[in-house]
Parts: C-alpha cells; sequence; structure tokens
C-alpha cells in the first residue's frame, strides 16, 4: 500500500519501541486483524459498488457489446464524446441544466436564509417549534409523494388549483403538460420540500451568536430590522458563503427522479437533463456506451466544480469543505 | 434575552409571527387537502373542491385500492427492504465506522481518502447498472439493498462518533481482557446509542423513499416498492409519461380520491415516525455539517 509514510509518520508507537519501522507496523496489523475483518465487508462494498464502476467509466471509449463484455469489446477512442458534443440535444441539455441551476440559486437559495431570520425572531420556544415540526416535513417525503401531491393538486381534472382558477373565471391552465409552467413547478416543489430543511444550519449559526450584542443594540435604540441587517446576517456570512459554494460544486446535480417525474413528451425539450438523458439513452434504448459518456462527462464537471468551489471558498478565507 | 417592548418591535412580532403561521401552514395544507379528501366521497370532493375536513366520512377509495393485492404487496415489498436494508446498512457503517474510529490503524488515512472520494466522483449510473447486472441483482430485492448500502456520509458521522467516545473506556475494556470484538458490541456499541438511532432513521426513510433503485433495476411489476406503485397510479395514470409500462390493475384512470388514498398510503409510516424524526434528525443534520 502506498500509504506507508502518512500511517508511519502519524502514529506513535505506543508498543515497545521495534528494531525497525516495518517489522512493528506487521506486528500493528496482526494486532488488529480483528479491526481489519470489521472496516472488510464495508470496503468491499465501496471496492465493487464504487470503484469497479468508476473503472467501468472506460466503457465511454468503447462499443460497449453485452455479450462481449467491457475486456473484448472494441475501442472507439473519443468517438461518443464527438459525438455527445456535436448533438443538437446536448446544447439543449446543457441549458436546460444551467437555467434550472440558476433558478435554484435565486428563488430557492434566499429562502431558508430569510425563513432562518425569521424564526430567529421567535422569541416563544413552542410556537417556534411548532412551525419548524410543520416546515421539516415535506423534507422526509420522497420526490414520488411530492409530485404525487403536486399532480392531484394542479391535474386539469378537478384538481384543486384548477378548480380555484376556474371558480375565479380564469381558463385552466395545463401546468403538468406545459412546457412554460414546467420551470417555476420545479423550483416552487423545490421550495417546498427543501427550504424548512434548510433552514437547521443557518439556525444553529445564529444560536451561536453573543446575545449581548443584540442587548446592546437595543439599548442604542436600533430596530429589529437593524439588529438583523448588523449582527444576525454578518454572523452567518460564512455560513451563507459555504453552503453557496457548495450549491454551485453541485450545479449539475438536479435531482434525477425530481426531473424524471416530472418529464413528459410535452415539456421535454426544457426538462431533459443529464441524468434523465443517460437513463433514457442507456437503458431504455440500450445505447451503454453512448450514455456512459455522457455520465462521464457530468461527473468530470461536476468534479471540477467542487475543487473550484472549494478553492475559491479558501480563497475568500473560509474554511474549505474537505 | 430580554423582550424589548417598544411599539415599533410588538409590531414586528405581530408580522412575523403571522408571515410564520401562514408559511407553516402553507407547508402542510397540500398533505392535509390530500389526506381528508382521501376519506371523502367522490361526490363531496367535486362538489366541495377543497375539503379540509369531510362531512362525509367514507372509506371507498381505500376499500378501492385494497381490492386487489396490488398496494398490499408493494407495501410489504417496502416495510421489508426498510427492515432488512435499515439492519444490514447499519451492520456495515457500525463495523466500518468503529474500524476508521481507532487511530492505530495502518492504511486508516488510506480508506478513509476512498471513502471521501466517492462523494465527489462516481461512475454513474449506467457502470453501477452493469455491476448490479454482472452480479445477478436485476429482479431480485437485494438490489435495493445492497448496492446503496453505505452512505459514505452516514458513515463519516458514525465514525467522528466513535471517535469522541472517552479513549479510557477501550483501554480499560482492554486491560480486562476484551477483545476488539467485545469492545465494539459490548462497550461503544451501547454507548451509542443516540448516535445509531439517529443514522438507522436516516437509513429508514431512505429505504422507505427508495425509487430509483427500484426503476433501475426491477424489471418486474411485481416486485415493486409503494413508491413506484404510487407512481404508476397517480403520475401515469394521468395519462402523461411517455413510458406506460405494465398497469394491469387500474386501465381507467383513478379518481382523484383513489390517488389521494394511495398517497396517504405511501406516506403515513413515514408521519407515524415523524415525532421521532425531527428531534433525531436535526441533530444528525448538524452533526454532518462539522465534517472531519
Amino acid at each position: 500500500m502506498s500509504e506507508t509514510a502518512v500511517s508511519t509518520g502519524m502514529n506513535p508507537d505506543v508498543d515497545v519501541k521495534p528494531p525497525k519501522q516495518d517489522s512493528g507496523r506487521m506486528k500493528r496489523i496482526i494486532k488488529n486483524r480483528a479491526i481489519y475483518m470489521m472496516i472488510l465487508p464495508g470496503f468491499l462494498y465501496f471496492l465493487i459498488f464504487k470503484y469497479i464502476p468508476m473503472s467501468g467509466l472506460v466503457i465511454a471509449f468503447q462499443d460497449y457489446q453485452a455479450f462481449l463484455g467491457v475486456m473484448n469489446s472494441p475501442w472507439v477512442g473519443f468517438k461518443h464524446f464527438e459525438r455527445l458534443f456535436t448533438e443538437p440535444m446536448f446544447f439543449t441539455i446543457l441549458s436546460n441544466t444551467l437555467i434550472l441551476f440558476m433558478m435554484n440559486l435565486l428563488f430557492y437559495f434566499p429562502v431558508p436564509i430569510i425563513l432562518a431570520l425569521m424564526l430567529n425572531e421567535v422569541r416563544r420556544e413552542v410556537f417556534k417549534r411548532f412551525i419548524q415540526t410543520m416546515v421539516y416535513i415535506p423534507h422526509f417525503m420522497s420526490w414520488v409523494i411530492i409530485v404525487s401531491i403536486s399532480f392531484v393538486m394542479l391535474s386539469m381534472d378537478r384538481g384543486i388549483i384548477n378548480e380555484l382558477l376556474a371558480m375565479m373565471g380564469f381558463e385552466k391552465i395545463n401546468f403538468l403538460m406545459s412546457s412554460d409552467w414546467f420551470r417555476p413547478m420545479y423550483v416552487l416543489q423545490v421550495i417546498w420540500r427543501e427550504a424548512g430543511w434548510g433552514t437547521i444550519i443557518y439556525l444553529a449559526a445564529m444560536a451561536a451568536i453573543d446575545p449581548g450584542l443584540y442587548e446592546a443594540s437595543r439599548i442604542d435604540g436600533a430596530s429589529r430590522f437593524r439588529q438583523i441587517w448588523h449582527i444576525t446576517l454578518p454572523s452567518i456570512r460564512s455560513v451563507i458563503v459555504v453552503l453557496l459554494i457548495l450549491k454551485i460544486g453541485d450545479v449539475l446535480e438536479l435531482g434525477f427522479e425530481h426531473v424524471y417525474l416530472l418529464l413528459n413528451s410535452m415539456n421535454r425539450e426544457v426538462a431533459e437533463i443529464f441524468d434523465t438523458y443517460v437513463y433514457t439513452a442507456g437503458l431504455r434504448q440500450g445505447q451503454f456506451s453512448f450514455s456512459t459518456a455522457v455520465g462521464f462527462f457530468k461527473s468530470i464537471i461536476g468534479l471540477i466544480m467542487v475543487m473550484l468551489a472549494n478553492w475559491l471558498a479558501k480563497k475568500a478565507g473560509e474554511e474549505g469543505i474537505y | 434575552m430580554v423582550h424589548d417592548k417598544t411599539i415599533p418591535s410588538r409590531i414586528f412580532d405581530i408580522v412575523n409571527y403571522t408571515l410564520l403561521l401562514i408559511i407553516g401552514l402553507v407547508t402542510i395544507l397540500p398533505f392535509l387537502h390530500v389526506i381528508a379528501g382521501s376519506f371523502t366521497t367522490v361526490a363531496e370532493l367535486a362538489q366541495k373542491r377543497f375539503v379540509l375536513f369531510p362531512t362525509e366520512w367514507s372509506l371507498d377509495a381505500y376499500r378501492y385500492i385494497f381490492s386487489t393485492n396490488t398496494i398490499f404487496k408493494s407495501l410489504g415489498v417496502s416495510v421489508g427492504v426498510t427492515f432488512f436494508g435499515t439492519m444490514f446498512s447499519m451492520l456495515l457503517t457500525c463495523l466500518m465506522a468503529y474500524g476508521l474510529s481507532r487511530k492505530d490503524l495502518d492504511g486508516r488515512n488510506f480508506i478513509m481518502f476512498m471513502v471521501v472520494f466517492t462523494m465527489l466522483f462516481s461512475g454513474g449510473m449506467i457502470p453501477t447498472f452493469l455491476v448490479v447486472k454482472e452480479l445477478g441483482m436485476i429482479d431480485t430485492y437485494a438490489a435495493l439493498i445492497v448496492p446503496t448500502a453505505i452512505n459514505a456520509f452516514n458513515l463519516i458521522i458514525m465514525r467522528n462518533f466513535f471517535q469522541n467516545l472517552p479513549e479510557g473506556l477501550e483501554e480499560s475494556a482492554k486491560i480486562d481482557g476484551a477483545g476488539d470484538w467485545g469492545i465494539l458490541f459490548r462497550i461503544v456499541i451501547p454507548l451509542s446509542m443516540p448516535a445509531i438511532a439517529t443514522i438507522s432513521l436516516f437509513y429508514a426513510v431512505t429505504y422507505w423513499n427508495t425509487y430509483m433503485q427500484a426503476i433501475l433495476y426491477l424489471n418486474d411489476g411485481a416486485k415493486w416498492p409503494v413508491q413506484v406503485i404510487l407512481r404508476q397510479i397517480v403520475i401515469l395514470a394521468s395519462g402523461l409519461t411517455a413510458d406506460t409500462s405494465s398497469m394491469e390493475d387500474f386501465v381507467r384512470p383513478p379518481e382523484q380520491t383513489v390517488k389521494m388514498a394511495v398517497i396517504v398510503v405511501a406516506t403515513l409510516p413515514i408521519l407515524c415516525v415523524y415525532p421521532f424524526l425531527q428531534k433525531h434528525f436535526a441533530k444528525g443534520a448538524l452533526l454532518g455539517s462539522i465534517k472531519g
């Protein structure tokens, strides 16, 4: 194993000083054999279900045939990547991804911050906990449930929203089959499911603020808004920055399940993202190599974005995420 | 904090409390609407539109969905997958987390790096699918459990928890002649019950909500968990998605009340454990944010 230097440097020898470093390490390994046995199942899990698939990415450079296997399928170099970048669908997918990401950033990201600020101003603990109990609920529901409830409420056939529209004299809107309504619907569902849960980390940061600051500002005659602006917000600045950067790192992670559930033939042109495209092209149409290339491209961009975001965080004087 | 009793501050509080109450209600109204709607008759729902408390109670919708055994079966699958999945995941996670919490272990940093790297980069959907297929797991319940057995995030939370236990405990147990397995099962695990409860709930909710694994790995409709059936009945039945595979039991588009009843059935278990979830999950989410 290649970590020799790291591990021997890290661990002070608690046992009898060994004559040579290596025999001491051997002894320790033998002494810890039970510990290795404990790690083994988990280690195998990561090997089989995480690292073998990573090596399976080589089929992006092959014309993979199931009956030939990874070993014998012919190599084709960058053929599938060339196809990806010349496919008109590629730009649709890329722009869909970026637009959904921007909408998330603009309309979802501030919501938990505002909600946390509001909750933080509540002094009655019972009331605060009551509200928290309500807004956390959707987070535990699967996307299937969230989307199903939305469908029941938005459907043309006696959905409550359309009934209300009709009652107020408007025309019914076919939200579910409309390419115009897909994006607002997507973002609203993200807000509904995650905004409450998203407050937790901000509330924790706010709980650490010294109450003396508020006392002092109150004596100086600061209003509640000024307190929020000059005390609470600056105190959670670093948390906001870190979460923002994490979000940027996740630019391509828009949630396969969520989008896939909303996707239909009428909104495909605005709703198709990398994950849904990989699923359709790969598992539905059996283009294993091409869809692996698409997924590979996505993973690489994701990795670069995470590293870039982390570097930015450190640049901004914040602690990195790893 | 001493209360600020000036008039602008009072007004601020009133507005703030009112807005929060509205936000809270808006969040849960859809659930209440669906629950109430599922217990009423088709006629009442059509007539009153927004029902929060049914005047005409009816179990028709439930009778209808339980008239075939599709829902029963899928609930059974979900319960089984949740139970065995959580056990399996906890076993693997605890063993590995405890191992990795031992500071005197050679190779520890290497294995930790290996775990963390999977959070940043993955082989993706298709290569993972091919591995699952090679292992002969397609159309088996194992496919819903084994390929997602360990969540790297949960593993790190557990490891951090174990690492923060007082070291003297292990030392004194060793002096008393306990082996590593004994220390783990007789000392470390009993002392870590709060963390174990939290992570078990994390896993249980994930398994109950499992959907993607099922559509990736199970072609056989008889093996589908309740989430997939829910999608078939509510989302596909509206004739929306291009793919309308195997929906033998519900040919006619189901009534709103029926859809609502299926949603309630798929949601209920989570609402039942929710009080526990809330307490533990908030803690867990914070544990996770303090990464080690």
